[in-house]
């Protein structure tokens, strides 16, 4: 499937419009915009039929530049947004693109909130630990100890295990990759899309230019190269000693488990108190 | 040509006495009148103060709380300070003396109950002192008909306490109708 | 604008302008015996009465429920929302109501996320609707400027409880008209309805839903808490009469879809999400195309559009119920409850020989400027009783240039109770 060719990535771009993108060199997003194009490609997907929503940051840029229905919405709020199209039209395919700060400072209420519901929506966090586009401030995601422009001594709070929290708040598939990854990032993009209910990807992304720096992680190569590095695929967990585990990416889909979604759920509500017309929308 | 009448139903929370100015609004509707019907009460359920007014008219009723009654239902003694100065001069006071111990102007048209107590030995429970008390004012001013009355309880209230408030309106026009007899 | 003249003798009872042009898109004969099994009957509602009978009776019913039905006969198939008193029994009744008919209700987790769930629900074609308070109200300002910003119909029903902050939930205040207007950050439009009545809250919501859909904006329905739960005798129209305006779809090749479209008036179709436009949405300042832009001219000509929508739509927009103003020389100017006790007031002033009318906007905003104009002009007097620290008389100021500060004279309430009727008579006799 990486073999795809480029061609395929440009049939689904708006090239008529808005480029150059507004994300920097070395940037995570653009690596993952591609992998969300070929993963609705060679699923076949109607592209009538598919809506991106985002929130506000350098990740929630990326409806732009897509040639879907795309909706860029208020920081922190795109799960909401997504759910109100979701709930009105349930046969579309919502594809939620957000960041560290937009899903889980600003907008978690509403991820632990859809999770808990696990209303279809496909929920790609690009996590880069950081807030990009104000200039590096401090996130929920920003590890222990990491330099922030409002951690400048060091971030003296913990971090949140993103995916930890969409499974404790009841999300039905959940899965974690790194922007290296790219073959396993699609793969885990279409398992998220064909999934009937609340699927969170979290992506690790790189953001050299702000985050890199201020943490001297190099540049982006080096930041891949440490995703490739430092990270572990989930079934090897068990075989490797625990030192090779311990501050390692787990990366894998860490849950996928059926259990009733909300718009089936809702469906089976209004077949069962309407009286003439079987659940059809009025 | 019915001219506005005001009725304001008082007590404290958890007393039914929304629900009877709901069931007395909708009483007036079957009779053809135009009606308002407003409450105040605090944000709790239980406790604390409740009043519910009806105004009863056959013209337009502008403004639709009650400002000068014509009747005033105290199921409390603090409704009854609270109100009875608002009472017209020739309004009729309905008061609960199982609670109301003290009056501080006599009204000329008083009719004093102890409907709580009426209600706990004769209904099996408090629950009904509502359309007891109620029943009593619609026969005392003969603002609804006993009809739409009835009509406008069963359509009001749950279908399992539909006998009991029945058997409570029926007691409380039994009490008027007795009432008057002995007074007369 | 639309003014309506009413006296004693001559009520005109129907407010609206809509009226007996189509039927609404859903069947009134809907059975609802079937359901009242697994519904957990509301003893007050009467919507079977209402939706069975093509002829509709006089029946009682609650400002709230009112809103409710209102919405249902507008065609608003999606509501999210979340409880807060005094709207509450807005979402309970449309949480039995719309899935019978099909419709989409969800209790959302706050109020930022119902403003935002009803914004995108209506992006994918839905009608939508959500329901609040003063505290939820302010929490939602910032939906509300994403929905006028990407020109998306949904309407706001706020109604009002005392503020600030969680204030007094069950008592009314009228302290939100300014918010109404403001309460979002930026320049942006606001069309605002205020009713006086159990029955026009019906009608003003039926128009609430028609103006968002024609004017591709967010508006705001702002009842007071007396009214949302008064209960009082009323005869809905029978839904022949009623007047539903569904929005303008595009019917152009996507590549030739423009999302913000103009024409001389300002309106301009809108496609749904799933219809093959591929179209963008954001929040941020964007061209014709939808995309963003940077560009000052494209800038200015995003905020234009916004602002002519309403200004060149004034006379479309503005109602004014104008009430025994004919020989005043005295005229009270008041909205909603407070209105109410004006006109009580004003029938025991001409009892006793005094000349007094009362100018009501039904419109709040955009606010009826000419008509107050023409009321200052003819009148010596103004006396505006409202239930906050002087939201509506600042607009009458802004109106007087050639009018002596004095004579506009003020009732202001904020402590739970009503201005009643004599309150107003009582500064009617003052200012004679």
């Amino acid at each position: 499937m990486a073999n795809i060719p480029q061609k395929v990535v440009h049939q689904y771009l708006r090239h008529d419009k808005k480029f150059p993108h507004v994300w920097c060199a070395g940037c995570s997003n653009g690596i993952i915009l591609g992998a969300i194009i070929r993963a609705i490609a060679s699923m076949n997907l109607d592209r009538d039929n598919i809506v991106m929503v985002s929130g506000i940051g350098c990740s929630s840029r990326m409806p732009v530049y897509i040639d879907l229905d795309t909706l860029h919405t208020l920081h922190g709020r795109s799960i909401a947004y997504a759910t109100g199209i979701k709930m009105h039209k349930p046969n579309t395919k919502v594809i939620v693109v957000t960041g560290d700060g937009d899903c889980t400072a600003i907008g978690g209420n509403h991820l632990i909130h859809a999770a808990r519901r696990n209303i279809d929506l496909s929920v790609i966090l690009i996590n880069n630990n950081i807030y990009g586009m104000t200039g590096g401030q401090c996130s929920p995601t920003t590890p222990h100890d990491a330099i922030a422009t409002t951690a400048p001594y060091g971030n003296i709070e913990p971090n949140f295990n993103v995916c930890d929290l969409a499974m404790g708040a009841g999300a039905s598939f959940v899965a974690r990759t790194t922007a290296f990854h790219v073959t396993e990032m699609q793969n885990y993009i279409q398992a998220s899309l064909e999934h009937p209910g609340f699927s969170l990807i979290e992506v690790i992304a790189a953001c050299p230019v702000i985050y890199g720096r201020l943490n001297k992680k190099g540049g982006a190569p080096q930041m891949m190269k440490e995703f490739r590095d430092n990270s572990v695929p989930l079934a090897a967990v068990d075989k490797l000693p625990k030192e090779k585990v311990e501050g390692k990416i787990i990366r894998g889909i860490l849950r996928k488990e059926i259990r009733q979604e909300y718009t089936a759920a809702y469906a089976d509500l209004v077949r069962r108190v309407s009286d003439n017309n079987g659940g059809e929308k009025c | 040509m019915l001219k506005p009448y005001e009725i304001r139903l008082s007590g404290s929370g958890g007393q039914g006495l929304i629900l009877a100015g709901i069931i007395l609004a909708r009483a007036a509707v079957l009779d053809k009148h135009k009606v308002t019907q407003t409450q105040s009460y605090g944000p709790e359920s239980r406790g604390g103060y409740s009043r519910a007014d009806v105004i009863i008219s056959d013209s337009e009723i502008y403004f639709p709380e009650a400002t000068n009654f014509n009747c005033l239902l105290a199921l409390t003694q603090e409704a009854c300070d609270k109100y009875l100065y608002d009472l017209r001069d020739n309004g009729i006071l309905i008061i609960d003396t199982t609670f109301v111990k003290n009056l501080a102007l006599a009204a000329d048209n008083t009719y004093d109950l102890p409907f709580t107590e009426i209600a706990q030995e004769q209904l099996g429970g408090t629950i009904s002192t509502n359309v007891l008390s109620l029943a009593f004012l619609s026969k005392v001013t003969g603002i609804v008909s006993d009809k739409s009355l009835e009509t406008s309880i069963v359509e009001s209230v749950r279908p399992a306490f539909k006998d009991l408030n029945i058997k409570a309106m029926k007691l409380g026009f039994k009490l008027a109708e007795e009432y008057d007899s002995n007074r007369s | 604008m639309q003014e309506k003249k009413t006296s004693k003798t001559t009520k005109n009872p129907e407010v609206m302008q809509e009226k007996k042009i189509s039927t609404a898109t859903k069947s009134p004969a809907a059975t609802e015996d079937k359901v009242a099994a697994v519904n957990p009957a509301k003893t007050e509602s009467k919507l079977s009465e209402l939706q069975n009978n093509l002829e509709r009776k006089t029946i009682i019913m609650q400002g709230n429920e009112a809103v409710a039905y209102g919405a249902l006969d507008a065609g608003v198939n999606f509501f999210a929302g979340y409880p807060i008193t005094p709207s509450t029994e807005v979402a309970e009744i449309l949480a039995a109501e719309l899935p019978k008919r099909g419709g989409t209700f969800i209790q959302m987790e706050d109020e930022i996320a119902s403003i935002c769930a009803i914004t995108g629900a209506s992006l994918a074609g839905a009608k939508a609707l959500t329901a609040t308070s003063g505290p939820g109200f302010s929490l939602m300002q910032e939906g509300i400027g994403f929905a006028k910003i990407t020109e998306t119909p949904c309407v706001v029903v706020n109604v009002q409880r005392m503020g600030p902050s969680t204030g007094m939930p069950t008592s009314p205040a009228q302290g939100d008209i300014m918010q109404s207007r403001w309460g979002s950050h930026g320049d942006s439009p606001a069309i605002v309805l205020y009713p006086e009545s159990v029955k026009e809250s019906y009608e003003l919501t039926i128009r609430a839903v028609n103006l968002s859909e024609k004017y591709r904006t967010c508006v705001v329905l702002l009842l007071d808490e007396v009214i949302g739960h008064m209960r009082e005798s009323v005869r809905l129209p029978d839904m022949a009469n009623v007047r539903v305006i569904n929005r303008i779809k595009p019917t152009v090749p996507p590549h030739w879809y423009k999302h913000y479209d103009e024409n001389q008036k300002y309106l301009s179709p809108l496609a749904s999400y799933g219809d093959g436009y591929h179209f963008h949405v954001t929040g941020l300042t964007h061209d014709s195309q939808g995309f963003p832009t940077n560009k000052a001219v494209e800038a200015g000509d995003m905020m234009d559009r916004l602002r002519k929508k309403i200004t060149y739509n004034i006379r479309d927009l503005v109602q004014i119920e104008s009430h025994e103003m004919d020989d005043a020389n005295i005229a009270i100017f008041a909205a909603g409850i407070t209105a109410r006790a004006a006109k009580a007031a004003i029938s025991m002033a001409r009892e006793e020989g005094f000349k007094v009318g009362l100018l009501r906007p039904l419109t709040i905003w955009p606010f009826p400027d000419d008509a107050v104009r023409k009321m200052l002009r003819n009148v010596e007097t103004v006396i505006v009783p409202e239930l906050n620290q002087g939201q509506l008389i600042r607009e009458i100021r802004r109106l007087t240039k050639d009018k002596n500060d004095s004579n506009i004279v003020s009732i202001q309430r904020v402590n739970g109770q009503l201005i009643t009727p004599n309150d107003i008579l009582r500064k009617i006799k003052e200012v004679i």
